[in-house]
């Protein structure tokens, strides 16, 4: 991403702004305004930490339950069968959709959230992880039992290193997700966050300057976490996976 | 009547006896191997030939382990082969080297149990034999597929088996990489004295290569013949007795030596 689209950006919505004026959007100064009244008076960090320790808790223990589980699932083909057709069931079904079961469990409140985000993230972990040790090839395990490998040492030195390129692309996917997620999960079963401070901006006075603070604020914070999980994509243990056939044979 | 692969039971080092593979998928019954008897001895090279399809890397699976038989038996030194075994290694067509280990990370794959002094020297050792020397260090992804199928076979040397089980192991090579790869693996074979098993559809390979060669039928596979090849290394492909038992291979699986 580079600066001048950014620019490119803010010059046409200043243009858009002073031709038509700001009814239908506020100008970027005002919504720069808007952070700056945040930062001020403590919102900001107040709803960015709500929204991260949300965010934090619900996808770590996605990762907790999750990736053992597709792991287990992956490496046991019948359990996997067993399992299948419940997770297909549950895929098309939007996280969102449980909300309302989230507050009659969980009332109001941090738990619904974080109960949320862990729905949100938990099935496409559970699949990545399941995928990555379904695409371990054979010949790797095979050569791997040829040296007398026992099942933990074949998990801990073929398994392990084989699926962790896959999985943490599913890793950064998914927290992508619950950074999706949590913030329509705030603007109903909470009232701190950033999702909540844009739809409290709007339902206590029209504020769509910090409507749309907002909505930059998200933005900027769910950059910040995907470069810090690509961080992760560029260590050797995971970097050589992601080398295509082509680059593999010009070096 | 059967070609005779059979020696004196007591100098075999591998026996086949009345081997037979059939898959079933689907409710539809291949069968991919009949009645194979064959017997190899300590050091010997022997290799397995037959069209791509026919089952010899099928056998070669049994031998190593990997796949259960419906009937027949394998042993090796006397014992019935139930399962890999870090004896005798397999050596897969270059795709076994791991990518997210090194050159040294491959080749010291097999010697977990050893003390890191000892380790090191073995898998320097390796490192030079297959002309390895300066890529220790390097990741697989940056070899290539020449140097990789060294990084396999010297992987599977490390651990200084009594059997190499090579699987196609030149076919995804250029045929220049190839003659370069068969002329080392003589060398190390001269050098290390390992008994070979070697499957290759490569009909000049398998001459330039093996003490005996086991000509293998199309689909299900049986030993059609095993033709010695009594020739010293290195071996003079313009000799007269090279083309005389090439062609009898070629006139065995019906080929016609023109084109």
């Amino acid at each position: 991403m580079s600066c001048s689209g950014l620019v490119m950006l803010l010059v046409l919505w200043s243009a858009a702004i002073a031709l038509a004026g700001n009814t239908l959007l506020p100008s970027p100064w005002s919504v720069a305004a808007a952070i700056a009244e945040l930062a001020q008076k403590g919102f900001l960090v107040k709803h960015v930490v709500a929204s991260l320790f949300r965010v934090t808790w619900g996808y770590l223990m996605a990762v907790v339950v999750g990736v053992p589980l597709g792991i287990f699932l992956g490496w046991r083909r019948r359990a996997e069968m067993a399992l299948a057709p419940l997770l297909e069931l549950l895929r098309p079904i939007s996280p969102l959709a449980w909300i309302p079961i989230a507050i009659l469990w969980f009332g109001v409140g941090d738990l619904a959230a974080i109960f949320i985000i862990f729905l949100a993230s938990i099935l496409p972990l559970i699949l990545t992880a399941m995928n990555a040790v379904g695409s371990v090839t054979a010949t790797h395990w095979n050569a791997g039992r040829n040296f007398g490998l026992s099942p933990v040492d074949l998990a801990r030195k073929v398994l392990a290193p084989a699926i962790l390129p896959q999985l943490i692309v599913g890793l950064r996917l998914t927290l992508g997700i619950a950074w999706l997620v949590v913030v329509a999960a705030e603007m109903i079963a909470v009232n701190s966050g950033l999702g909540f401070l844009i739809i409290d901006a709007r339902n206590a006075g029209n504020r769509y300057d910090l409507v749309v603070a907002g909505m930059v604020l998200i933005g900027l914070i769910g950059v910040g976490l995907d470069s810090a999980m690509r961080r992760l994509e560029r260590l050797p243990a995971a970097s050589w996976g992601y080398q295509t056939p082509v680059e593999a044979e010009a070096a | 009547m059967k070609p005779a692969a059979e020696l004196v039971p007591d100098r075999a080092k591998l026996s086949i006896r009345g081997l037979e593979m059939t898959f079933r998928a689907e409710g539809k019954e291949t069968r991919v191997l009949h009645d194979i008897d064959l017997d190899v001895r300590e050091g010997e090279l022997v290799c397995i030939l037959g069209p791509s399809g026919c089952g010899k890397s099928t056998l070669l699976n049994i031998v190593g382990g990997f796949l259960t038989p419906t009937a027949g038996s394998v042993t090796i030194d006397g014992e019935p082969v139930s399962g890999p075994d870090p004896r005798r290694i397999f050596v897969f067509q270059e795709r076994g080297v791991f990518p997210w280990l090194t050159v040294e990370g491959n080749i010291g794959f097999g010697l977990g149990r050893l003390p890191e002094a000892e380790r090191a020297k073995r898998i320097a050792h390796y490192v030079g034999l297959v002309g390895l020397t300066g890529f220790e260090k390097a990741y697989p992804q940056e070899l290539s597929g020449g140097m990789k199928q060294r990084v396999e076979v010297a992987r599977a040397l490390a651990v200084n088996p009594d059997m190499l089980y090579l699987d196609e192991p030149f076919g995804a090579l250029d045929s220049i990489t190839r003659l370069v790869m068969r002329s080392e693996l003589l060398r190390i074979w001269g050098a290390e004295r390992k008994t070979i098993l070697f499957v290759t559809h490569d009909i000049d390979e398998s001459v330039q290569l093996a003490d005996r060669v086991i000509v293998m039928s199309a689909r299900p596979a049986t030993i059609r013949r095993v033709v010695t090849i009594d020739l010293p290394h290195p071996r003079d492909l313009s000799s007269r007795r090279y083309l005389e038992l090439r062609d009898g291979i070629f006139e065995e699986i019906g080929l016609a030596h023109r084109i």
